[in-house]
């Protein structure tokens, strides 16, 4: 507690010590009136102190002024004790409201306390700590254990094994050598590592990171407009509809029904009225409830880049998957070299050298399995040809590597595989020189993601990707994927995915899950883009709306059920408060409801609205 | 011209109400107050001085919710 919500809190011990003193004291009259002006001014006299700002301002709805309006309303109607509780009641909700989101917004920053204080540099032997933003690209630093990694690098000395679990929420910690690329924001476990580093602070993983789930809540869902929205019509409403209240009955009775006109009892329900007609309970629990979600599933290794997002998540109903790298592990092995009319050294060494300039998984695996130095000045005149291959002379001599496409593009024969895998053909002169089979891996989880996704009512599944047609296929089946859609340029992944956002109903949304690479029009999109895996791959952070720290695409169910959940929460929070607080205008306008319950309509609600609200951040069971 | 501001305001409500406040400022395109995170985001219409508009984005705020500070 800091130090206001500490003196709130003594106010309001005082202000019940003082309210059981007075019910015991036999007084009445002036004297009483007094004694009980004490808890009240002890209690309210800030409010009433805004609530004179508020009317200097012209704010007449301000919460403050309505809760003056009704105490000193009440206190005059001599009833003493309803409008002291009323004041003090009101002082323990926004006590309690300012604790509960203060401590929120506590466990959330603690969630993501990835942020580095230091850096240690060398310097003649010993270490000094500078600040991660002094320290340029291509600085030594130095990583102790126990110690978090500043800034993005490679690991030039050392070996150690990283805790990750604050960036992907996976347990199990990686082991890191020289050579490897390391992101900022592990905690080194065992040894000291040297980094040289290949960002500055700014550009790390760890600031992208911390940019992003601090500025999340900013994009408002629609329900949060909503609630913002209402709040602006509710509190006038009740307000005039008090006014009348107070007025309109006694004049009836007065003027048609002959009665005598009963001010006291219609200006008490009038009062009740102004006390539930503050919007607190909703206004607060609905971002709260957003918050705790962005928070619950940064804990788990998803970034929700706004609250707009976690309400289109829980709608979809289409998902559709990137293939390499999302479903499969995007580690291929060259698994044969068929039909060559080279030897097969030779062959991989064309490979290898032709796409020496592309960073594709599918060229690196040509590079390890040819294992030799790639001398890039071997190879010349580079032309990539997207979706087919590309085209290169390697020691001068014309080399083709790529798809049947390519192969036809040329003009040229090929032999198809029979195994599934993707195939690289191969021309060397201008004729062909035989394909290398390249498989790739399904991720472990992959199946059980597809099952979990139908299991929490994802209509249909669907996988697009640039790969060949019986891989797709063979893939497909593998993982009971609804729909396959292969052999596909990149900007043909956007034409699929348009055309199935024509399908869907309207209330349904689509999901577009890939690893982005190459697929950053695609993530933009679909009506929520997921990057998986995507730490270090800065296009994917910016293109997606929702970012998998690891690449298990388990997380994809699992970030749905937690925006559920949360969209669940918040409608219960909507109705419930709504409801409770119409039931209780309606009841104490028949004056069956007085002012206590008034109270639990203003107060209790919020409070059972905001504890609700905070069961977004347990995300462990989902 | 978008900038970041942090704030500082003790309820949800008064949130809303600083949020309308700035949008109704002159030279302010477009305002978003997130209470979680004590921030205001202020998109400014072309040619303004963010400091000369804030300065009357907190008159504003501090008129409909006279607790709430704005730190530029």
């Amino acid at each position: 507690m800091n130090k206001k919500q500490k003196s709130v809190l003594f106010r309001i011990l005082a202000t019940v010590v003082l309210m059981a003193i007075l019910a015991l004291l036999p007084v009445s009259g002036y004297v009483r009136f007094g004694l009980f002006m004490i808890p009240y001014l002890v209690i309210g006299y800030d409010i009433l102190k805004k609530a004179a700002k508020g009317i200097w301002n012209r704010q007449v709805f301000d919460e403050n002024f309505l809760m003056a309006v009704a105490t000193v309303g009440a206190i005059l109607l001599g009833e003493y004790t309803e409008g002291v509780a009323v004041m003090l009641f009101y002082q323990i909700g926004e006590l309690f409201q300012s604790y509960a989101v203060g401590r929120s917004r506590k466990n959330i920053s603690e969630l993501m306390d990835i942020r580095p204080d230091y850096a240690n540099i060398e310097e003649n032997g010993t270490l000094r700590r500078v600040d991660p933003d002094e320290v340029e690209v291509g600085t030594v630093i130095v990583v102790q254990p126990g110690e978090k990694i500043p800034i993005d690098g490679v690991v030039t000395e050392g070996a150690s094994s990283l805790n990750t679990s604050a960036l992907t929420g996976e347990s199990v910690p990686r082991s890191v050598k020289a050579g490897e690329e390391v992101i900022s924001g592990c905690i080194n476990l065992s040894g000291v590592l040297k980094l040289r580093t290949t960002k500055e602070f700014g550009e790390s993983t760890v600031s992208k990171i911390l940019d992003l789930v601090e500025n999340a809540s900013s994009k408002k869902s629609r329900s949060e407009n909503f609630i913002s929205k209402f709040a602006r019509y509710y509190t006038p409403a009740v307000c005039y509809g008090a006014a009348a209240l107070a007025v309109l009955p006694p004049l009836v009775r007065l003027v048609f029904l002959d009665l005598s006109a009963d001010w006291g009892t219609w200006i008490y329900r009038a009062l009740t009225f102004l006390v539930i007609s503050c919007p607190c309970a909703l206004v607060i629990s609905i971002p709260l409830s957003f918050f705790a979600g962005i928070g619950g599933a940064s804990k788990q290794g998803v970034l929700v880049k706004g609250s707009n997002y976690l309400e289109a998540l829980s709608h979809a109903k289409y998902v559709v998957f990137d293939k390499t790298g999302t479903m499969t592990q995007g580690v291929f092995e060259v698994a044969g070299v068929h039909h060559n009319t080279l030897p097969e050294g030779r062959l991989l060494e064309y490979a290898a050298l032709a796409e020496s300039s592309s960073s594709h998984p599918i060229s690196k695996s040509l590079q390890r399995a040819y294992g030799g130095e790639i001398d890039r000045n071997r190879v010349t005149d580079v032309q990539e040809i997207g979706g087919e291959g590309v085209l290169a002379k390697v020691d001068g001599v014309p080399v083709a590597a790529g798809n049947g496409k390519l192969m036809r593009r040329l003009g040229l024969e090929y032999s198809e595989c029979r195994s599934v895998g993707t195939l690289v053909h191969l021309a060397v002169d201008g004729a062909y020189a035989g394909h290398i089979l390249i498989a790739d891996m399904l991720k472990p989880h992959a199946k059980d993601a597809i099952a979990a996704l139908k299991k929490c009512g994802v209509k249909k599944t669907v996988m697009l990707t640039g790969d060949a047609k019986n891989v797709a296929e063979h893939v497909a089946s593998e993982l009971a994927i609804d729909e396959v859609h292969a052999e596909l340029l990149p900007g043909d992944k956007v034409s699929q995915v348009e055309r199935l956002l024509g399908e869907k109903r309207s209330g349904e949304t689509l999901a577009f899950v890939g690893d982005g690479i190459n697929d950053a029009p695609v993530l933009s999109r679909a009506d929520i883009g997921i990057a998986m895996g995507a730490l270090g791959s800065d296009a994917a952070i910016e293109a997606a709306d929702v970012v998998l720290m690891d690449d298990d695409p388990l997380k994809i169910a699992k970030a749905i059920r937690l925006s559920r959940k949360c969209i669940r929460i918040v409608y219960e929070n909507i109705y419930f408060a709504i409801g409770v607080k119409l039931i209780c205008l309606l009841l104490g306008a028949l004056g069956i409801a007085n002012m206590w319950i008034a109270i639990f309509a203003d107060v209790g609600v919020m409070v059972l609205a905001v504890l609700n609200a905070i069961r977004v951040l347990f995300t462990k069971r989902l | 011209m978008k900038k970041n501001y942090k704030i500082e305001v003790d309820c949800a409500n008064c949130a809303n109400k600083m949020e309308e406040a700035a949008n109704r400022t002159e030279g302010v395109k477009q305002a978003t107050v997130n209470f979680m995170a004590l921030k205001m985001v202020v998109e400014f219409e072309d040619g303004c001085e963010p400091s000369a508009v804030m300065e009357e984005v907190r008159k504003n705020c501090k008129k409909v919710e006279d607790d709430c500070e704005i730190y530029f």
